[in-house]
């Protein structure tokens, strides 16, 4: 597994305690989990997303991701209606340990607000909570 | 490594029975015709299947091959924790395979089945006394089945008293077969966190405890092999709320003639027959997992109950407020006959011995690894002790790797990544049947595989190196899922 120095954690996104990032596409917001969070689950086997139109309460469960040690559940970082979903990832679920922020992607929110965007941690905080947590 | 290796598994290939056999070959000979010949239906007429054709001694040396690749309890330890795979005395076997149980048609009416119904009746009051409870149903078919049950009884009970409740506390030490048995009923997993000292607090249940919680899932000892010691104090606070107590005892391997649950405010418990009381598990063999209650949830149990009146046993369906049958027939009786034999076999005093001896393994291996494995709650375990990876991080050594290494000396694995409250976990659970020499070798086994792990982690990263079949790619089978030709 990586170090905290070994790992990927972009400036451009968001982050919440649960491991999920959150970054602007335009008007909706995209969501995957971070670098962090691939890492420690390891070779991700299965991804499980929601239905296009479905809305979701911050914190909620919106999917599930399956990796050869573990099933977990993932939480929405933010309130609000999904606009797309990452088909790719139900024939390639390596898609998130290869490429977690780009090609690896779970799903685009449209978001009721922008304060949930607001609440959520920058790169450095969230290196940080890492910190203490490893 | 050598010295170390004393349960070699065979390494030799084993062909498929298709890529064996020839022509012509049979295993037995049709007895002559005595009827004449006959037509056959046009309808009936087809291409002959594509079945290999073998002799006897094919079909017997190929699953003897196949069987020696396999590992056992009967081999050498299986440290599985959360698993008890303690070693099953043949004597269980013997009585199991008496003609009068073998025999025994589940249809036959009650009055050919006594012998069969009074084993029950006395295992459920042998039940009824180690775990404190009241009534016991011996139907369902394992732990997960025994909880949903458990749940159903819990649900029955409130919805007879007018109750609507929706919601289920489950601690985040739990089986996963905890939140997954609530949330079949309806109701909501509430999730809570264990302490600093991997326990439950009474202060975190009654915060999130009110009169829209049905209960409350506990398993004692708890799935880091810690004991909840304020389980007495949680069921009062959930109790006070009009909530149950549902205990998991799938890990009652530690506390036989020790602790009673129901003494502690358990209102429904379920115990696992195939591991406390040994009968052989694991693979998908069948199990039993008996649902033990209190007094007031009885009447949900589900039907057949059995009654006892002038020393005949009978099966009663006449229960109003039952939850119905939840197994066909009586549940899974060669598990029952096992367990029976075993108990009284053990007696009150030696099963209490077992339940000792295997809290003292647990903890003398902990105590023997504790410098090389991470141990993420250093105090005084149960049947069970978990580690971590932590140490051996700075290698990019995984408890994966550590456990396929295990298995070039010989041991099964233990279980890896369990509990989730963990990162990285190692669960061992040696039980009671090792003896000192087998834990001192596998706690040797465990510290030459640590020093592996500093001097040459590549040796774990490709284990299992010393076997016919070497590091499996799980990733792949997981991600191209072949299930059928």
């Amino acid at each position: 597994m990586k170090d905290i120095d070994e790992l990927n954690i972009p400036e451009n996104k968001r982050y919440s305690d649960d491991h999920e990032w959150a970054g602007y596409t335009g008007d909706t917001i995209r969501v995957g989990i971070s670098d962090y969070a691939q890492d420690q689950l390891g070779d991700i086997v299965f991804v499980e997303l929601p239905q296009v139109g479905e809305r979701f309460e911050k914190a909620q469960q919106f999917g599930v991701v399956e990796s050869v040690k573990s099933v977990s559940d993932m939480l929405i970082p933010l309130s609000g209606e999904i606009t797309r979903i990452n088909t790719e990832l139900e024939i390639n679920p390596a898609l998130v340990n290869e490429s977690p922020y780009e090609n690896g992607w779970m799903i685009e929110v449209k978001p009721d607000s922008n304060d949930d965007m607001e609440n959520l941690m920058d790169a450095d905080t969230y290196i940080k909570m890492l910190k203490g947590i490893t | 490594m050598h010295e170390l290796n004393q349960c070699p598994i065979p390494s030799f290939e084993e062909f498929l029975l298709w890529e064996k056999g020839n022509k012509g070959r049979s295993g037995f000979s049709f007895p002559a015709n005595d009827t004449g010949d006959f037509d056959i239906d046009p309808d009936l007429i087809g291409e002959i299947p594509d079945l290999t054709e073998l002799s006897e001694p094919d079909v017997v040396r190929h699953y003897t091959r196949l069987s020696q690749w396999n590992f056992c309890v009967d081999l050498d330890m299986y440290p599985l924790g959360s698993c008890t795979m303690k070693y099953n005395p043949r004597l269980n076997e013997r009585q199991a395979q008496l003609k009068g149980f073998t025999e025994a048609h589940p249809l036959l009416p009650a009055r050919y089945l006594q012998g069969i119904l009074k084993l029950m009746y006395d295992l459920e009051a042998f039940l009824r006394e180690i775990t404190g409870m009241e009534a016991v149903s011996l139907q369902p078919s394992a732990g997960a089945q025994g909880e949903l049950t458990g749940i159903m009884l819990i649900d029955a009970c409130l919805r007879s008293r007018g109750e609507k409740r929706t919601k289920f506390i489950v601690p985040d030490t739990a089986h996963g077969t905890n939140p997954a048995s609530i949330t079949l009923c309806g109701f909501v997993p509430v999730n809570i966190k264990s302490n600093e000292k991997g326990i439950l607090s009474p202060e975190s249940v009654a915060s999130v405890m009110d009169e829209d919680v049905a209960g409350i899932m506990m398993t004692n000892p708890n799935t880091l092999g810690l004991y909840e010691e304020n389980i007495a104090r949680i069921a009062e606070i959930i109790h006070s709320k009009g909530g149950m107590v549902y205990c998991d005892g799938a890990n009652l391997n530690a506390l036989m003639g020790i602790v009673q649950m129901g003494s502690l405010g358990v209102d429904v418990m379920h115990v696992n027959l195939h591991k406390t009381f040994s009968s052989p598990h694991g693979g998908g063999g069948p199990g039993s997992g008996p649902v033990c209650v209190k007094k007031h949830l009885e009447p949900f149990l589900p039907v057949p109950r059995i009654i006892e009146s002038d020393r005949q046993y009978e099966l009663i369906y006449d229960c109003p407020d039952t939850i119905g049958k939840i197994h066909s027939f009586y549940g899974n009786i060669g598990v029952m006959i096992r367990a029976y034999c075993y108990i009284l076999s053990m007696g009150p005093e030696f099963l209490k011995k077992a339940s000792q001896l295997a809290v003292l393994n647990a903890n003398y291996i902990k105590e023997s690894l504790k410098d090389v494995f991470h141990l993420p709650y250093d105090r005084t375990c149960m049947h069970e002790c978990v580690f971590t990876d932590e140490k051996q991080q700075h290698q990019k050594v995984t408890a994966l790797d550590v456990a396929k290494r295990l298995i070039d000396y010989g041991f099964h694995p233990p279980t890896v990544y369990f509990p989730l409250v963990v990162k990285g976990a190692l669960m061992i659970e040696p039980t009671e049947t090792e003896s000192k020499e087998t834990l001192d070798r596998f706690i040797e086994a465990c510290r030459q595989i640590a020093r592996e792990a500093e001097e040459n982690p590549e040796l774990l990263h490709n284990a299992p190196s010393q076997h016919f079949r070497k590091r499996i790619d799980e990733t792949f089978a997981a991600r191209n899922l072949y299930l059928r030709d």
